[in-house]
């Protein structure tokens, strides 16, 4: 084990090297470029004995990474913001083909208009793509969730192409010490790999993506709904192993003086590290606040997050996205975890954060964490009430007229 | 193995009964390729007839992968890299079996890029000159003046109304990436084909052929006579047989004896009949010249690589 301060791209690349993985194809796109602009420097310096496939679009690189599972190796992308974007139709591809892929996220917003900075609307736009999705919130977590992906990924109650998720800049491009394991440690944690999935084989040929009529296809997707479900029952044996070799322990969700907090913000990625010092500062002031941060989205701890949110007075979600018409994508899901448990659910309220870069300061969680205990109080938020932009520029709404009739 | 009919071997690598027209020329194209490339091969399909025909459920005797409708060179290109990555590549026929929708319009930047990066593998585009399994649209392939099911004959149009010499030229297309192979082939000329394959498949690198490939629903030809059509297309030289070598070495492999005007490839096909009983004799003429254009680029280009000299 060696310490060194590296950045979240560095602390990737560093992962994808520690898995040994045999081919990367990869696009260009910032903030994820230097992800494999360090793999190419690894693999042409014969550190890592790989392919490196430098391919001629997004779309072109989702589709050599899943050639290369097919034919039976270890395979690693990384993307962000429309290079996901143009990657979409062939992430169901991967997953149908059951292929334990893995991808990391350098989160960045979708044009238009166009931004280069953090937001999660990009992976979050691939929810429902089949692909599990973890969100990180430092440059260490997005190492081990590398190494953590893989396994998941390739255990054969899973087999199912993993994206792992860092905010772009704050985590991707900011320094910080990073534990990288050694080799052997790895190895113990994550095998050598070996095929265990239908792939390419000559002596056992197969077809693949063969067509399913109505009377088979909807199996196929129950199956890997329940594939996907059964990453929350194995997490605790791998998050086990990893902490018995590393010595860092993870959960699907983490917890920050959650347990009898009557308020509590909920989030992903970077951001929770604020909310956690301001969680720090409201307690130090007498008042109960937490903080429960979803490491894994998809799946998505339902039962977890139900029963670790059901006595708080008040929950907040902060999305750092926004599914336009309905509201905030996480939001969708933690309260839908809450609706069917009985007795009293806590009020929610949806914070929308965060977009196209915006900074969550420590005021921003304060002004949260403010109108959640207000909301608190009131009788009922009704629907408007429910989606607040903490940050909003109120100067730029007026002037912009935002919501208003376009035209002369 | 120098191939002949006696060489072939009589093992089928497909399996019996399965989809496809009756008649079919990509079914047969394909068929005929699996006898030279044998067992030990890989075959990529992108969406379209083939992935239909061999797709549904399996005729290879060897790995099928249906790709989506645009990767296949990308797919075919992680393949190759995954291969050799695990010190498996030697003796492994990777094989793409393509359309022309997924080649020339929707797939070419997949395959440029597949091209262009080295990786081995041989290509075969069957070209039926339209989206032919979704009913019979036009496509990049499509040739001037014929109908199909989005550009329709009307008083007003004689069909596909594409400029002159513009119907895309992907053998050249292909031969401009510099690729160590490039080639077309008729299923009419069976053995001229299967030896090109064995050329291309043996070579450490990009290899391209484009196989013209009749549709019999949709050029509107009996089920009998789709290597006839593909005879008569190199006889009027409509769709010239020749080979290019590292890019601008120009080889044509079969010269018809007496080149035919193409009035006799256009009225076998119900896709150009409109051209002779709705009056458009300018668009016969206009196609005549267009293949008598290209007909001469490609002799000048061949005496180019003969230093001068017509083979």
């Amino acid at each position: 084990m060696t310490r060194v301060f590296i950045s979240g791209t560095h602390a990737v690349a560093e992962a994808a090297d520690l898995a040994d993985v045999k081919v990367i194809a990869a696009y260009p796109i910032t903030p994820q470029t230097s992800i494999v602009e360090t793999l190419a420097r690894k693999v042409s310096s014969g550190e890592l004995k790989a392919e490196m496939v430098p391919v001629e679009s997004e779309h072109s690189a989702m589709s050599t990474v899943v050639g290369a599972s097919l034919a039976g190796a270890r395979a690693f992308t990384a993307s962000s913001s429309q290079g996901l974007a143009l990657m979409h139709e062939v992430l169901p591809y991967a997953s149908g083909l059951r292929l334990p892929i893995v991808m990391a996220i350098a989160n960045r917003a979708l044009a238009s208009p166009v931004s280069i900075f953090n937001d999660q609307q990009d992976s979050l736009s691939q929810r429902d793509s089949g692909w599990l999705q973890f969100y990180v919130k430092n440059a260490q977590e997005a190492l081990d969730f590398i190494l953590i992906a893989y396994r998941l990924a390739e255990d054969p109650r899973v087999l199912l192409p993993v994206m792992v998720c860092m905010d772009g800049f704050s985590i991707s491009h900011t320094s910080e010490p990073v534990e990288i394991p050694s080799r052997e440690l790895v190895r113990e944690f994550l095998p050598a790999f070996k095929a265990n999935y239908p792939h390419l084989d000559l002596e056992d040929p197969k077809v693949f993506n063969v067509m399913a009529f109505p009377d088979h296809f909807e199996e196929f997707q129950r199956d890997k709904h329940e594939s996907s479900r059964n990453v929350l029952v194995i997490t605790d044996e791998v998050y086990g192993d990893f902490n018995r070799l590393f010595g860092r322990q993870y959960g699907n969700v983490e917890y920050y003086q959650a347990s009898d907090a009557e308020v509590v913000l909920v989030g992903m990625g970077s951001m929770m590290g604020t909310v956690r010092d301001v969680v720090d500062a409201l307690r130090a002031a007498g008042q109960k606040v937490g903080m429960a941060r979803v490491a894994s989205y998809r799946p998505f701890p339902v039962s977890e997050i139900r029963s670790a949110l059901k006595s708080a007075r008040t929950i907040g979600v902060l999305d750092r996205d926004i599914s336009f018409g309905a509201g905030g994508i996480l939001y969708q899901d933690v309260v839908r975890s809450l609706y069917n448990e009985s007795g009293p659910r806590p009020r929610a309220i949806n914070f929308i954060v965060g977009l196209g870069g915006r900074d969550v300061s420590h005021r921003t969680i304060r002004t949260c964490f403010e109108r959640l205990f207000l909301a608190s109080d009131k009788e009922a938020l009704g629907t408007e009430g429910e989606l607040q932009w903490p940050d909003e520029n109120e100067k730029l709404l007026k002037t912009w007229e935002v919501g208003k009739t376009y035209g002369n | 193995m120098e191939i002949s009919l006696k060489t072939l071997p009589d093992e089928e690598y497909v399996a019996p009964g399965r989809g496809g027209c009756p008649g079919c020329p990509a079914v047969l194209g394909c068929r005929m390729a699996s006898k030279v490339l044998g067992r030990n091969t890989i075959q990529v399909t992108s969406t379209g007839c083939m992935c239909v025909n061999y797709g549904y459920y399996g005729a290879p005797r060897y790995p099928f992968v249906h790709s989506l409708f645009e990767n296949a060179g990308a797919v075919i290109s992680g393949i190759d890299a995954s291969l050799k990555a695990q010190g498996k590549r030697d003796g492994v026929n990777l094989f793409g079996y393509c359309g022309d929708g997924g080649t020339v319009d929707i797939g070419l930047q997949a395959l440029s890029g597949a091209a262009e990066r080295g990786h081995r593998f041989l290509y075969i585009c069957y070209d039926n000159e339209g989206y032919m399994n979704t009913g019979s649209q036009r496509s990049g392939a499509t040739p001037p003046g014929a109908r199909t099911s989005t550009t329709p004959v009307s008083k007003l149009s004689p069909g596909e109304r594409r400029p002159f010499r513009r119907k895309k030229d992907m053998v050249r297309i292909m031969a401009a990436h510099g690729i160590p192979y490039a080639a077309s082939a008729s299923l009419a000329y069976p053995l001229d084909y299967l030896r090109k394959v064995k050329k291309a498949i043996e070579i450490d690198g990009p290899t391209y052929i484009h196989l013209q490939s009749p549709c019999l629903t949709g050029w509107g030809i009996p089920e009998s006579q789709g290597v006839a059509v593909a005879r008569l297309a190199v006889q009027t030289c409509v769709f010239p047989v020749y080979e290019v070598y590292d890019g601008n070495v120009f080889k044509i492999t079969v010269k018809p004896r007496e080149k035919k005007p193409i009035e006799e490839y256009l009225k076998v096909q119900g896709r150009f009949r409109h051209l002779f009983t709705d009056g458009w004799p300018e668009e016969i003429a206009k196609f005549q010249a267009e293949v008598d254009e290209n007909w001469r680029v490609l002799n000048a280009l061949e005496q180019m690589a003969n230093g001068g000299e017509n083979a």
